[in-house]
């Protein structure tokens, strides 16, 4: 079975939502959604960071040495995949090589790995173009807290050049960005009680008796939903198991009639 | 696998519009030296003039914008009027726009270049608030007029309550005014452009007002941490900013109830030049200094920022005790609970953040780097358990085999018994 067949299947069945088969290894860039408007804005900081959908295009114009920001939302069982490419324009040559990175931060700006892609590269002076890329390791829908596996919630994105002469800083550029998803949509058991999305609001310095007041009654009742296991894909790997059981039950039966 | 847990980005989870519109103002430098004829054919002046005008017209309609000028008027050699030579020509509020167009094409390359003073004036014109404030500084010339030196200025003003932000734009190619203003950006967190073409200029001002609109937020409450975890602040969920000097530690505490799972990120600017490797460390520690988790970031080379974060949850009340107690032989309480375990009272978890950043030669230790610190108390998230049900072909497979060796069994045995049955 030729590798086409088994994406192409792959994506079959992770759109009947059964998610049997792991996806095909991320390798192809990632494509815009049709229909996707271009975004044409990037934060300078964390909290400033631009919202970007994953299939949403980015375009902006930067200078070299700016640190550029932007977030998009990753849910369980994703792969986020980014492609950047930066363009230099012509007639403004370079005078040195230049390193540029893309750094990928979950919601808590921790550090996230990559596991494929030309995160770091490095151009030397002249070349007009640097293309860059990062695929994330899938999404897990839990993990223990003390972990730093990839969780559901924002990601941030930094891209910046790392390495690079000083008389080339503050040249105009031109950035083009896309951050895809890809994965089957298996992100393991369990799920967080919140998404990791970082507050933005302004924090409030609390006093000792704010900080020891009484907790929030909260109801303790016991409901269905605890002991049920969580809607997923089980259910109906399970249910279709036993009829398949039960019609193998049949004809085992019939198997052992005189004919 | 279901959209709807999907986050949503800070931007978009921020409900509430800001208290007030955006703020910016552009600063010009009018010194002598704008006369040179070096951009296109065309003098400096008239380039940003031009570039002003356009700016102007496209302005959006809630951004508030401000002008000011330096050495715009004083054309003697007195080095001492020369040096206090700056004016504000456009107020910062809603704009004229003819007004302030009439204002800008008055203006003729005449004096010195007081950097540092009309950035501190323009801080003052911008005033202090809960959002954030850009200065968009246009300059052909490094600054004649130090003390007090440009880039002091903006690591002051960085400094003070108000989160501001200098974007600086250099018309000259010239080694000193890219230093200077590269300090100066890096101190406030801004950016630094080279601009060669009127079509470059007009462009980056444009969407640095742009952005002034876009990325304004509310400015993150500030907090001084303690030297010790006992008596640090309490902090509540939210963003915090503070500064923390080479080597410093700086401690805060957080109530976390049990049950609930606490999440915590900090990032430190490296608003100055720092040496080659670097590294920041977040560690959360019970009340009696064990650590509980810790999360670090290091790197070398070039960077704005270094980042950790961390989470850790409270045991939950409702758990087996014994479950957490393994390892614990001499059998004393290990709940870092204030003494009483098993209530709700909450743990007061200790942050630490420190550094291992260091200066390089002649950079300045204080004021300490800025340190932006996020906190957020959620329910914790219980491990899942063992799976109740199956998935996969091979348990299909293993169903139907063993419906089949069932069915089999049943038939043989039914078989079995009517034979038996009959005789």
């Amino acid at each position: 079975m030729g590798t086409p067949t088994v994406r192409r299947l792959a994506a079959l069945l992770a759109a009947t939502g059964l998610g049997l088969l792991p996806a095909g290894a991320a390798l192809a860039d990632p494509s815009p959604s049709p229909g996707a408007a271009t975004v044409t804005k990037a934060g300078t900081s964390f909290l400033t960071a631009t919202a970007i959908a994953p299939g949403q295009p980015v375009r902006v114009g930067a200078s070299h040495g700016e640190y550029l920001y932007w977030t998009f939302p990753a849910a369980a069982g994703e792969v986020p995949d980014i492609g950047a490419t930066v363009s230099y324009p012509a007639g403004r040559a370079r005078t040195g090589a230049a390193t540029w990175t893309i750094d990928v931060f979950d919601g808590l700006r921790r550090r996230q790995a990559c596991t494929a892609g030309a995160q770091t590269p490095t151009v030397p002076a002249g070349t007009p173009t640097v293309q860059l890329g990062c695929t994330l390791r899938t999404v897990r829908a839990w993990a223990e807290p003390w972990s730093g596996d990839p969780l559901p919630g924002t990601y941030y994105i930094r891209l910046s050049v790392t390495g690079v002469a000083e008389s080339d800083l503050g040249l105009p550029l031109e950035v083009e960005l896309l951050v895809g998803t890809d994965g089957d949509g298996d992100g393991g058991d369990g799920s967080l009680a919140a998404p990791l999305v970082p507050p933005v609001k302004a924090g409030k310095v609390l006093t000792d008796a704010e900080a020891n007041a009484a907790a929030p009654e909260e109801d303790d009742g016991y409901d269905l939903g605890d002991w049920l296991p969580a809607p997923s894909s089980r259910w109906i790997w399970t249910t279709v198991g036993g009829i398949l059981a039960a019609v193998a039950g049949v004809v085992g039966f019939g198997l052992t009639r005189r004919r | 696998m279901t959209t709807a847990m999907l986050g949503a980005p800070p931007a978009a989870a921020d409900e509430e519009p800001p208290p007030e519109p955006p703020k910016v103002e552009l600063v010009l430098d009018v010194s002598g030296s704008m006369r040179a004829r070096d951009i296109d054919g065309r003098s400096r002046i008239s380039v940003a003039q031009q570039a002003f005008n356009e700016v102007v017209d496209a302005l959006p309609d809630n951004t508030q914008l401000g002008i000011r000028v330096l050495g715009a008027t004083y054309p003697g050699r007195d080095k001492k009027i020369g040096c206090q030579d700056t004016q504000q020509i456009v107020p910062v509020g809603p704009v004229d726009r003819n007004q302030a167009k009439a204002a800008v094409a008055t203006l003729r390359p005449t004096g010195f270049t007081p950097v540092g003073l009309a950035l501190r004036a323009a801080a003052q014109d911008l005033g202090t608030g809960a959002t954030t404030r850009r200065i968009v500084l246009i300059t052909d010339g490094e600054d004649t007029c130090a003390p007090p030196d440009p880039c002091e200025v903006a690591r002051e003003l960085a400094a003070q309550g108000t989160r501001l932000v200098v974007d600086t734009l250099g018309l000259a190619p010239d080694e000193k005014v890219r230093r200077q203003l590269l300090c100066i950006a890096a101190a406030t967190g801004g950016t630094y452009t080279a601009a060669q073409s009127a079509e470059e200029l007009t462009g980056r001002i444009k969407q640095l007002v742009d952005r002034a609109r876009d990325t304004y937020t509310q400015t993150p409450a500030q907090v001084g941490g303690g030297e010790q975890c006992a008596g640090a602040p309490l902090l509540a969920p939210g963003v915090y900013t503070d500064r923390e000097r080479f080597s410093e530690h700086r401690w805060y505490r957080v109530p976390v109830r049990p049950g609930q799972e606490l999440r915590a990120s900090v990032s430190i600017a490296l608003d100055r030049p720092v040496n080659r490797d670097h590294g920041v460390l977040l560690r959360a520690t019970a009340p009696d200094g064990r650590e509980l988790v810790r999360g670090a970031d290091a790197g070398s080379g070039r960077t704005d920022v270094l980042s950790a974060g961390l989470r850790w949850s409270a045991a939950d009340p409702d758990d087996d005790p014994d479950e957490r107690d393994d390892g614990d032989e001499d059998g004393r309480d290990d709940e870092p609970v204030d003494g009483e375990s098993g209530t709700d009272a909450p743990v007061l978890v200790c942050l630490v953040i420190s550094n291992s950043l260091s200066p390089q030669a002649g950079t300045g230790t204080n004021p300490g780097m800025p340190v932006e610190l996020t906190i957020d108390v959620v329910d914790s998230a219980p491990g899942p358990g063992a799976p109740d049900l199956g998935r996969g072909w091979l348990l299909l497979a293993l169903l139907t085999v063993a419906g089949l060796l069932t069915g089999l069994l049943a038939g043989l045995l039914t078989r079995w018994w009517v034979a038996t049955w009959r005789n």
